[in-house]
């Protein structure tokens, strides 16, 4: 009798999975916690679309390329500018089917496959108050004395390190070497990923750390602390997107339209910077939330093509790695 | 000795063993099959390996080296707190790298207590970050595995011996050529080789401690070209020197151990007459306070910063533990089941050749194993559904070599002693085990489960890998907060982490030392 009854109630649950359609989203780890933004967009989608929106996290790329056609993935939330070329290499993608000229990025996008949904640009992060002297500029950042010291991450595992490489190619060119061992003093350390540079950051340990222009954002409204700035230098900073994509092959090709066309509503969009903590792809400044206007963001702003990106790449982090190898 | 008056059989041992290489073979066959033409081995990468060697070997050498009078004061002193100073001393070998970096850094970092001491003394400041900083830690991290290695190793020794050796009022000088000598001989080129395999694939303590790029080991190569590069080809080429590299060192260390002298005693409990002199009475004291203080310090300095995000910890947090705690118990399991019977065949076997089997897990790259089995695994199953378990098994994979080391001396004189007696009696199989092995390696047995459960708790493994959004591990959701700027509670769940970790192994480590007492 109980086993008729768990068969039952088993079968009841099977067809009510039926009915509700299910949009299947990879994500990156950080994405979907319940620190991050995706339980607020899951919650918020699933209003919208009568259907029950599903997580999978894991390596983005890696894991596409593993699954190949046979994915099960319907969208895919977090490549990087860095990662597109590969992804877009695939075949596995289809076009995104927004309106790419309501965006407002400060960099044109034209791309039809990968869609925007958030942005930020490297930036150096420092405590005012233990520092008098910030740079004012990337040439005042080579000049800084040595017991200045600064924390990056490795281009060769972390994409805010390889940001790093290419925005010292677009400011410098052929003279990055020489930058590199400008700066190889001042560097205190390497980590494999932002998280540790952050950290040693915030303990002390370090008095600058390359992060993002946003970064402060965190401390000034989540913690009332607004003593961490990020320096921003008239050369340029380098500029980072996330993209969302949608699967070729979806089950769910309505599900997965409605999905993009929700990351371009206002809806979506005010979530991004609290949630995030980075800039929302499709919001005019004047809409971002109370007090992020006043964040001091570049007026210029530096980024490679993802076909220029991949043509430099390689040679940019030999550069850094020859230099800092000595 | 006849074959057939052996009272435990080899079979087991050996399909423990063929499903170990299968494992590993497995995926490396799956990487293969997979990777498409890529680049080769560049100047980049050579010049990892000569890193990587170099690093291994000295932090192997100075870890056994500095563990060996410091095991030695331990086994001849008996201080107030003594086991609980042991378990303690033993904590730095399972906590997460990032953990035990920050601890290090807060302890011998730029703004750290030694340069504020010294800075006090109107000394000047010293930098950790380097070679000389990449050592330190692995020595931090393992000198604990080679002092309980060893200080198991002068367990071993027959009480009688300890007596006789009291009652003769011999010299140390003598002492040590004729007791301790062979002791060290038997464990130390164990010990070494699988800290050599261990800082093989060191990675992220590497490249933060060394300073940069200079500090790249092979393991950093391997994961750029898998997750950076997606370059399967290279990734499997870089893998696989990494296996034959720790193969070679653990098939020479397992080379030089002598074989096995027979050591014959009443299972009296132990007690030491040497060592009364004044002299060498503080001069154990000061290795125990050196080796406490460098030991010790990083973790007082986890649990103060822990302290402090104690409070803002999120219920999820506590879930992860539940679950890290679940897994720990089945890598434990799958542990046993593994390590017993392959610690048995190699116990049977005069020479230990056969133990460097047990290195495959740890000498291959995480990374691999977790891509090899998902490409296999993909075509028939889902492998987030297959999360915990498959953590489980590369949780026991890794933390066999260990296992094995602590449990083959004791078992092979088990074996010596009582195996011929007990088959005479017909004692076999599974009441062989019950009634005469068991209780005789409880101690290590104890230990070795309570190193795997520890390991267990603190490793992110191939759970990222494979991770379910919503089975999250302790240490996943650490890295999580860590990520989304929660430097506090993630500090805090580090010493969540911390205390879990030595809970379990204190549990299974006091379950193997009630024989002693009683």
């Amino acid at each position: 009798m109980k086993h008729a009854l768990t068969l039952a109630a088993t079968l009841a649950a099977t067809t009510a999975l039926a009915e509700t359609p299910v949009l299947t989203v990879y994500a990156g780890d950080y994405f979907t916690s319940e620190w991050g933004p995706g339980p607020i967009i899951e919650a918020d989608f699933e209003s919208l679309c009568d259907c029950d929106l599903q997580w999978s996290t894991g390596d983005l790329l890696p894991r596409l390329l593993l699954e190949g056609k046979r994915t099960k993935a319907d969208i895919v939330i977090g490549l990087t500018s860095d990662v597109t070329a590969k992804a877009r290499a695939t075949d596995l993608f289809a076009p995104h089917g927004q309106d790419n000229s309501a965006l407002t990025l400060p960099i044109d996008w034209t791309d039809d496959i990968f869609l925007p949904f958030n942005y930020g640009h490297t930036a150096f992060i420092y405590n005012e108050t233990t520092m008098d002297a910030p740079p004012a500029s990337f040439d005042d950042l080579l000049a800084l004395p040595d017991d200045v010291k600064i924390v990056i991450q490795d281009p060769r595992t972390s994409i805010s390190g390889l940001a790093l490489v290419l925005w010292v190619q677009a400011v410098y060119g052929d003279r990055s070497a020489k930058v590199w061992e400008a700066l190889s003093d001042n560097i205190l350390t390497v980590t494999k990923d932002w998280s540790a540079s952050y950290g040693l950051f915030t303990d002390g340990e370090a008095d600058m750390v390359l992060s993002y222009t946003t970064s402060p954002a965190y401390h000034m409204f989540a913690e009332e602390d607004f003593t961490k700035k990020a320096a921003i230098f008239p050369e340029g900073h380098y500029f980072m997107v996330e993209t969302v994509g949608k699967i070729a092959g979806t089950d769910q090709p309505e599900l997965a339209d409605q999905f993009l066309a929700y990351v371009m509503s206002r809806d979506f969009q005010t979530i991004i910077p609290t949630a995030n903590w980075s800039l929302p792809s499709a919001l005019p400044q004047s809409d971002w939330p109370e007090g992020w206007s006043q964040l001091p963001l570049p007026e210029k702003v530096l980024f490679y093509s993802e076909a220029q990106a991949a043509d430099l790449q390689a040679d940019a982090i030999e550069t850094w790695r020859a230099a800092l190898s000595q | 000795m006849a074959r057939g008056a052996q009272p435990i059989s080899r079979w087991p041992g050996i399909v423990a063993a063929v499903l170990i290489v299968a494992a590993v073979l497995a995926a490396f066959v799956a990487i293969f099959w997979r990777a498409e033409a890529g680049t080769g081995l560049r100047a980049a990468e050579w010049q990892a390996i000569r890193f990587t060697l170099w690093q291994a070997f000295f932090s192997a050498l100075i870890s056994v080296v500095l563990a060996v009078p410091v095991a030695r004061a331990l086994a001849r002193r008996r201080l107030p707190g003594h086991t609980l100073l042991i378990t303690l001393l033993g904590a730095p070998f399972i906590l997460p790298v990032i953990v035990a970096v920050m601890g290090l850094l807060t302890i011998f970092g730029r703004n750290g207590w030694l340069n504020a001491v010294l800075g006090a003394l109107g000394l000047p400041e010293v930098s950790i970050y380097g070679a000389h900083g990449v050592v330190l830690a692995h020595v931090f991290f393992n000198m604990p595995l080679a002092t309980r290695l060893i200080l198991q190793g002068w367990q071993a020794v027959p009480a009688e011996r300890f007596r006789l050796v009291g009652q003769l009022g011999l010299p140390p000088r003598v002492v040590f050529r004729t007791v301790e000598w062979p002791i060290l001989r038997q464990v130390v080129p164990g010990a070494f080789a699988l800290i050599f395999v261990l800082c093989l694939t060191s990675f992220a303590v590497a490249l933060t401690l060394g300073g940069g790029p200079r500090a790249t080991t092979i393991e950093l190569a391997i994961y750029q070209a898998f997750r950076f590069d997606f370059d399967l080809n290279r990734a499997a080429v870089l893998s696989l020197l990494q296996l034959c590299v720790a193969g070679s060192a653990a098939l020479v260390a397992l080379w030089v151990l002598p074989p096995l002298a027979v050591q014959g005693g009443q299972d009296r409990p132990l007690q030491r007459w040497d060592g009364k002199g004044a002299l060498i009475r503080s001069a154990d004291m000061l290795w125990i306070g050196a080796g406490a203080m460098f030991l010790l310090s990083p973790l007082l300095s986890v649990l103060l910063s822990g302290l402090i995000g104690l409070g803002q910890l999120p219920l999820s947090v506590w879930a992860a533990a539940w679950t890290s705690l679940w897994i720990a118990v089945l890598s434990t399991f799958m542990l046993l089941i593994l390590a017993l019977p392959l610690t048995a065949w190699l116990a049977l076997s005069k020479r230990g050749g056969g133990e460097g089997i047990t290195m495959l897990g740890l000498a291959a790259s995480p990374l691999m194993i977790g891509t090899g089995w998902f490409i296999l695994i993909y075509p028939f199953a889902d492998p987030q559904a297959l999360a915990l378990p498959i953590t489980a098994i590369v949780n026991a994979l890794m933390a066999l070599p260990f296992a094995v080391r602590i449990l083959l001396p004791p078992l092979r004189q088990a074996v010596t002693d009582h195996g011929r007696l007990s088959a005479a009696l017909g004692l076999r199989g599974l009441a062989m085990w019950r009634i005469v092995l068991v209780p005789r390696i409880r101690r290590p047995l104890g230990f070795a489960a309570g190193l795997t459960a520890a390991l267990s708790v603190g490793d992110l493994g191939v759970i990222a890998l494979f991770a379910d959004p919503d089975v999250a591990t302790l240490p996943l959701q650490m890295y999580r907060l860590m990520g989304s700027y929660r430097t506090d509670a993630a500090a805090g769940a580090a010493l969540v982490l911390l205390a879990l970790a030595l809970a379990v192994f204190w549990l299974c480590d006091a379950w193997g030392r009630r024989d002693v007492a009683g």
